[in-house]
């Protein structure tokens, strides 16, 4: 990997972090994720872990009700953005997925009116717009990076989505999921980007919002739905905090 | 409840040994699950060891701290509502003088602590004032880390999110360095720590 030009140690400690979850990972699979969350028993059904989970779904709650649905993330300038942009996924550089944007459609599927999918042509012909905002790893590092594309709100009125559904998801080429709030997903800093500097950080479709940590933030995007079905995500379903808004 | 407050012998009011315990714990729980999050993307060129943190793991760490908070945040306002009304904080810690905690500085060196039971020093009176401000400053910080978007102000009050890290790091370290201070004397002075569990003090001997 390149060396970050930033003297920031904190712009290549990703890369460590990284091989670190890819050893928790193997141990996810074997005891579950229940048993992950305490690190003190390697019991199933634990109490301490039973105890901290209901903490993380109360906090759920209380970050649902902070969130202000008008409160706009600060943004920047050109000349704030951080290069090189820190690439994170739950997998190497050398692993993202190559999508042919020619033949790529974008499904859309569950509480929709309108299930027809979409080209990278029908979404480039929708009001595009772009930010300059901060990304805030949930490993504590953050970046500022700019992305251009198509207000979410706009595109899931575009659909017919019911906005009143509670959750809406996402599925990604790189086998990653996630999903968030319909609040969240209606706030107008919700970007569907198809700009941003490298194909790495997700080509041709991820999702942008400054509202919330960067791994709510999901690349490669080949499906959206809109349930009331609580969807999970890759690393919620280990134990990081759903909401996990900013 | 105020239980043994104003019974004759009693030096630590009931409510203040509870939230002093239940704040020690959620501290430790602050402090170890903390670590092991500064370790997913350290600030400075060095980590924590593992085995000195809570959590296992980054999620993990996360729970647990995200989790912990409450606990240190409402007891640690019941504390400050308690200490307030209630006149302790003016009986314990007034009047506060840095210059006298100075003065007992210089006399502990000389082997000699000015501690009675019942009454703080200077030394840790202003020890005490500060280390609740730590802990605040350590709260907030924590808080504008947490929602730089929906708490922004707070945030900037900070310098910003990165500033944020720095001084929620900083506060951390603080808070750990009166620790090792703090528990030192606790065990090693006699008749200091029977009494914030008992609330009384020991009997002259
Ligand atoms: C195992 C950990 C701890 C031990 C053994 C301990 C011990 C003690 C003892 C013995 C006293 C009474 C001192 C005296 O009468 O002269 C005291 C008071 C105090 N301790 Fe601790 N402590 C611990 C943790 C903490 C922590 C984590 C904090 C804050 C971050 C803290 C803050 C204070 C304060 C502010 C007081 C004065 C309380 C008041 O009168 O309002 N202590 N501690």
């Amino acid at each position: 990997m390149k060396p970050p030009r930033s003297e920031r140690l904190s712009a290549f400690r990703p890369q460590i972090a990284r091989l670190e979850r890819r050893l928790f990972l193997k141990q996810g699979l074997s005891l579950g994720a229940l048993s992950l969350l305490s690190g003190c028993t390697l019991k199933d059904d634990d109490a301490v872990d039973r105890l901290l989970l209901t903490m993380s779904r109360f906090n759920d709650r209380v970050q649902a009700a902070l969130f202000d649905p008008a409160k706009l993330a600060p943004t920047y300038s050109e000349a704030d953005v951080t290069t090189p942009f820190p690439f994170n996924a739950y997998y190497e550089e050398q692993d993202i997925p190559v999508i042919d944007g020619e033949n790529y459609r974008l499904q859309v599927s569950g509480l929709i009116a309108d299930k027809r999918p979409w080209s990278l042509g029908d979404l480039r012909a929708l009001p595009q717009s772009s930010q300059i905002t901060r990304l805030v790893c949930v490993e504590g590092w953050s970046a500022i990076g700019k992305w251009r594309g198509v207000a979410f709100r706009h595109f899931l009125e575009r659909i017919g989505a019911d906005l009143t559904a509670r959750y809406v998801g996402f599925r990604c080429a790189d086998k990653y999921y996630s999903s968030i709030d319909m609040p969240s997903a209606l706030h107008p800093q919700t970007l569907l980007a198809l700009d941003f500097t490298e194909a790495k950080y997700g080509y041709p479709l991820r999702l942008r919002l400054p509202t919330k940590l960067g791994f709510k933030n999901p690349k490669f995007i080949g499906e959206i739905f809109v349930t009331n079905d609580y969807p999970g995500g890759y690393w919620e379903d280990k134990g990081y905090n759903w909401f996990s808004g900013s | 409840m105020v239980g043994g407050a104003d019974k004759p012998r009693t030096i630590h009011p009931l409510f203040v040994r509870v939230t002093h315990w239940v704040n020690a714990f959620a501290i430790f729980v602050m402090v170890l699950s903390g670590w092991r999050i500064y370790n997913a993307s350290p600030l400075f060129g060095f980590e924590f060891p593992k085995d000195f943190t809570l959590g296992g793991w980054l999620a993990g760490a996360l729970a647990w701290h995200f989790a912990a908070m409450w606990l240190l945040a409402l007891n640690g306002l019941a504390y400050l509502a308690y200490g307030l009304v209630s006149g302790h904080f003016r009986r314990s810690f007034m009047p506060i003088s840095l210059r006298g905690a100075f003065d007992d500085l210089l006399v502990a060196m000389r082997g000699h602590l000015n501690h009675a039971p019942g009454r703080y020093n200077a030394a840790q009176r202003v020890f005490y004032v500060g280390i609740i401000l730590a802990v605040i400053v350590a709260i907030l910080s924590g808080l504008a880390i947490w929602k730089p978007v929906q708490l922004q102000g707070l945030t900037a009050l900070m310098g910003g999110y990165e500033a944020a890290r720095v001084v929620h790091f900083f506060a951390m370290a603080t808070i750990v360095a009166f620790l090792v201070v703090h528990i030192g004397l606790a065990v090693s002075v006699k008749g200091i720590l029977a009494p914030m569990f008992t609330g009384r003090a020991e009997a002259q001997r």
